[in-house]
């Protein structure tokens, strides 16, 4: 039924030991469907339905986009089927209507971010890799794991269901500033589905802490003997900031979606004052101070951001090692550079907010660590391309999505530091500027940090390989497509076109780009559907796919590649593998590489 | 039917692709996977050197298409947007010369050290020297940026000049409301119970005893404007900036400058501007050129269409301009306008005169 016999190896999996006394074997023993595939408690199931769950939002969230793209790219163009299928909310004469944009784009904004590239990143690879890498049965907590996926399904559900509410899903934008996101009267999303909007996130928020923390104690308690911390893949280590970060940062998040939700319903004023709205009146809403918010929720939303980005660098540093046949370079700088920035992350937040009126010193503060941060970043970038150097490179697709990252990493990270610098983002704040700076460095390139640990761990979910030539087609597109459609976006903030904006029709300053509009979406549809084509190969190869049939087909030293093609619950059938040196042996010695199981030799070179 | 027929093509190309990508998989596996690595790897990283190339041509032509449209292509309007722009230029130029760097390391380090049989890799862990120079030149490079960027910041947020224009701004839902001082120079007082049809802002023009509010005089002479503002060439305009309702963001893109707009909270912003709307004009040669305040800040629904103008003028035109604006207050209560006083003779008997008077004499 479940792994707790084999859990009895770790003193930290007691906590669910006594509910299950039956079963006392590894393996075979009888799992129904439901226990299996839907309630199930394997950190390797509860991977794969974050993943799938993620995918399907991902589709949904990348659709909006395309959508939304439409309105921007063809603003004068009809599209009356889409009015059969969507209805006059959404579209009214075959175009977009303004508020179905603004739902689109808000919903979008959130999915994205937080369902697809949290839950669907970091809840997949920080469930299959920790107890993989670091030597574990299971997390320390399966229950609470299982769980950790199930308020994510909920969060789902809740949030899909906004979607189809009279007065429309929430479209204040993912940010959801009050007093926007707290009046139905300012806003019809504002109403019902900003409701929906909350309930959905708060049980993100839990589902996002049951993981974390479970994160935490596995890789601090549960690792295997031998794998001292600095002894564990870069991976764990990137999942372990992550996590700490997450595990700091949300709750702050929560207690201001707390506040709002009593300044929404209970007559309570913390963002609320001086408020009058056409057609209704002056609220008698007074002393609250709106930007208390931003504060609170930037104390979340820039460490998310790297919350997003850490599983995507510790899963390229791990690839471009093995694909490279070459140790990272400079492992301890890689975990340093982690650390400063799992720090930095929390002392920059008002970045975001050069220009609410932000007290020009504290402003001025904020500048000096939001720079420093890009000191961190650089050490990982030149990191990255000395592992390259003199090494013997293998293309797998993960190998390309690695090198791609690191490019978007690169792109989108130097732009930070024109943003950083607070007397240039006064221009260039809320522009498209922005977006094409965040689009880069956060969305693509954690996407294609995430195709590449799916690629390069595809073999070991589903003992199955994915097609080798349709990963090249879905890397190049995407990586083309990624460029033209947010390259060119940056001269459009350069023109100081502001984002988010419907149409820039009626602006003398803004209507030049057109054209570029137009180039941009097509793009963006194109791209779109390579991405099904990636589906198609993860679903097809699940089942179709070539087998595997070596233990170790990358010739990698992580401890994952010790376990059988299939590994069961619990992972390993015997012993867990006791661990005698770092991850990173790759041509020491004339010798291709050393798994971290083999035992120094006396006679071994130090490094 | 041409969408049904769109999408029966993309699914017949997608069926197309699939099938030819599962025969390059059984033809890898008939000729061994060993060597049909080796050729994709031989082609991948000719791809990957190919990218590099075509990506570098590619951004110099994206410039060349896309440069003479920004903001870059001609004079800022605004003494703070000089300084904004050179140090743009500079951030580029520093950021521009990293992009070169790394991105040709990396894809040629790809392209070079693909893998071939003959090579060794070299087992490289770890070199202190290299990577505290890594560390230390970044350093020096951000703190440049930094020293520039926050001497322009405190010069930007620093107190405005004390001769500025004084300006307030209030955004709403969704458009933009100008108020100037009047004679007596002062914004009266103003309180957002009061606001009603006839008074956008809530200014104290009359006591109220249940709100506890006191009559303002400061406020009878303030002048209040829908959607156009003006402004001085060459004399600094102090924006004091509030809003009615939700968050909001004053953009100035031409002058370079932005600030939010709180419910409550408010904000300011200084800027001097450079050259009149009509200079400006002839300079782009549009005569549709307008300088427009765009929201900035995700307001509702119909945020996008929150457009602004500001009309920079020289000193003459504004005061002529000026002389024609007359005080909201009489707006509210006509009764009050000195200029529209009824003489005592005519006084209740004709009020279509009274009319009359009222559009021909605007004075102040
Ligand atoms: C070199 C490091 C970086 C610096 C200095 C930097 C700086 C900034 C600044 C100042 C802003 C605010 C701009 C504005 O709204 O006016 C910003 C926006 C943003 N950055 Fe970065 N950034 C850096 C790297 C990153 C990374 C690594 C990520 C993600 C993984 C990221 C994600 C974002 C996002 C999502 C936003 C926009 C949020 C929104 O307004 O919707 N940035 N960045
Ligand atoms: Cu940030
Ligand atoms: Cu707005």
């Amino acid at each position: 039924m479940s792994n707790e016999a084999v859990l009895h190896t770790n003193v930290e999996g007691a906590i669910t030991h006594d509910e299950h006394h039956d079963e006392h074997h590894e393996h075979h023993h009888h799992e129904t469907f439901i226990t299996k595939y839907v309630f199930s408690q394997d950190h390797k199931m509860i991977a794969k339905q974050f993943l799938i769950t993620g995918m399907v939002w991902a589709v949904l969230g990348g659709l909006m986009s395309v959508l939304f793209r439409l309105q921007l790219g063809y603003p004068d163009s009809h599209f009356p089927f889409l009015e059969n299928i969507l209805g006059k909310w959404w579209v009214q004469n075959g175009q977009i209507t303004a508020q179905a944009y603004y739902a689109l784009v808000t919903t979008h904004g959130t999915v994205l971010v937080f369902f697809v590239l949290t839950a669907g990143l970091s809840g997949t690879f920080a469930n299959f890799l920790i107890p993989l890498q670091v030597g574990a049965r299971d997390m320390a907590s399966p229950f609470l794991n299982m769980l950790s996926y199930w308020f994510f399904f909920s969060a789902s559900v809740v949030m899909l269901s906004s979607i189809f509410v009279e007065t429309g899903p929430f479209s204040g934008g993912w940010t959801a500033y009050p007093p926007l996101s707290a009046l139905k009267d300012a806003s019809p999303g504002s109403g019902t589905g900003m409701d929906l909007w909350l309930i959905a996130m708060a049980l993100f928020v839990v589902s996002s802490l049951l993981g974390g923390l479970n994160y935490i104690v596995t890789i601090l308690n549960l690792r295997t003997k031998g794998m001292s911390m600095t002894r564990l893949p870069l991976t764990i280590w990137s999942l372990f900031f992550t996590a700490v970060l997450g595990v700091l940062s949300f709750p702050v998040l929560l207690s201001g979606f707390i506040l709002l939700i009593f300044d929404r319903n209970f007559g309570t004023s913390f963002y609320l004052s001086d408020i009058y709205i056409s057609g209704v009146g002056a609220l008698p809403n007074e002393g609250g101070n709106a930007i208390l918010f931003q504060h609170l929720f930037w104390f979340l939303g820039h460490p998310e951001v790297y919350i997003i980005l850490l599983p995507a660098m510790g899963m390229v540093s791990e690839i471009l090692s093995v694909n490279s046949r070459k140790p990272i370079f400079g492992y301890m700088a890689m975990v340093g550079s982690l650390f400063a920035i799992a720090i930095l992350a929390f002392l920059v937040w008002a970045h975001h907010m050069f220009v609410t009126g932000l007290n020009p010193f504290l402003g001025s503060i904020f500048v000096l660590l939001t720079l420093l941060i890009a000191v961190p970043s650089a050490i990982k970038v030149f990191n990255w391309l000395t592992t390259l150097w003199r090494g013997n490179i293998r293309f797998t697709p993960a190998m390309m999505f690695a090198i791609g990252f690191v490019s978007l990493f690169i792109s989108g990270g130097l732009t930070g530091i024109w943003l950083g610098n607070s007397a240039l983002d006064i221009h260039l704040h809320d522009t498209m500027f922005i977006v094409a700076h965040f689009h880069i460095v956060m969305g693509v390139a954690s996407m294609f940090g995430m195709f590449a640990g799916i690629y390069h761990w595809y073999p070991k979910m589903y003992g199955r390989y994915l097609n080798n030539t349709l990963g090249y087609i879905h890397f190049w597109i995407t990586m083309v497509g990624a460029y033209l459609i947010f390259w060119p976006m940056h001269y459009e903030g350069l023109a100081g076109m502001p984002r988010r904006y419907y149409s820039y029709s009626a602006w003398e300053s803004f209507k030049q780009f057109g054209g570029l509009n137009q180039f941009i979406s097509t793009v963006a549809m194109i791209v779109f559907s390579v991405q099904i084509l990636f589906l198609l190969n993860f679903f097809y190869s699940i089942w179709k796919g070539r087998k595997v049939t070596t233990q170790n087909p990358y010739g990698s030293n992580t401890l994952e590649w010790t376990a059988p093609i299939r590994p069961g619950h619990g992972n390993w059938p015997g012993e867990i593998p006791e661990v005698h040196r770092w991850a990173y042996d790759y041509a020491k010695d004339g010798r291709e590489f050393i798994p971290q199981t083999t035992p120094v030799d006396p006679n071994e070179a130090n490094h | 039917m041409s969408t049904f027929f769109t999408i029966a093509v993309i699914a017949l190309v997608f069926l197309i692709i699939f099938q030819i990508a599962k025969a390059s998989e059984y033809v890898a596996v008939l000729k061994g996977e060993e060597k049909s690595r080796k050729e994709n790897n031989k082609v991948n990283g000719f791809f990957m050197v190919s990218f590099l190339i075509m990506g570098l041509i590619g951004i110099y032509w994206c410039n060349e298409l896309f440069y003479g449209k920004t903001l870059l292509a001609h004079d800022p309007a605004s003494v703070q947007g000089e300084r904004v722009d050179s140090m743009m230029r500079l951030t580029l130029v520093i950021t521009g010369f990293v992009f070169i760097i790394t991105q040709v390391a990396l894809f040629w380090f790809a392209y070079r050290y693909q893998e071939t049989d003959k090579r060794k890799p070299y087992f490289f862990p770890h070199n202190n020297t290299m990577e505290v120079i890594w560390t230390v030149i970044p350093a020096i490079a951000l703190t440049v940026l930094v020293v520039i960027g926050l001497r322009n910041w405190f010069s930007f947020t620093g107190e405005a000049p004390s001769n500025a224009l004084q300006v307030e701004v209030t955004g709403h839902q969704f458009g933009w409301t100008f108020r100037y001082a009047g004679n007596d120079n002062k914004f009266g007082k103003k309180y957002y119970k009061l606001i009603d049809a006839s008074n956008s802002l809530g200014l104290q023009w009359k006591d109220s005893a249940d709100l506890n509010i006191k009559d303002d005089p400061d406020s009878h002479d303030d002048i209040v404007l829908d959607a156009t503002m003006y402004v001085i060439k060459d004399k600094p305009v102090k924006l004091l900036i509030n809003s009615r309702d939700v968050v909001h963001d004053v953009g100035l893109t031409e002058f370079r400058m932005k600030q939010d707009a709180v419910p409550g909270t408010p904000t300011t912003l200084w800027f001097t501007p450079k050259f009149t709307t009509r200079e400006m004009q002839e300079k782009l040669n549009n005569p549709n050129f307008e300088y427009e305040i765009s929201c900035d800040q995700m307001c509702g629904n119909g945020h996008y269409s929150m457009r602004g103008v500001i009309k920079v003028v020289s000193q003459f035109e504004f005061d002529a301009w000026m002389a024609g604006q007359s005080p909201a207050y009489y707006g509210a209560y006509p009764d009050k306008d000195p200029s529209k006083k009824p003489l005592p003779a005519v006084a209740a008997a004709d009020s279509s005169a009274k009319k009359v008077a009222m559009v021909s004499s605007k004075a102040k």
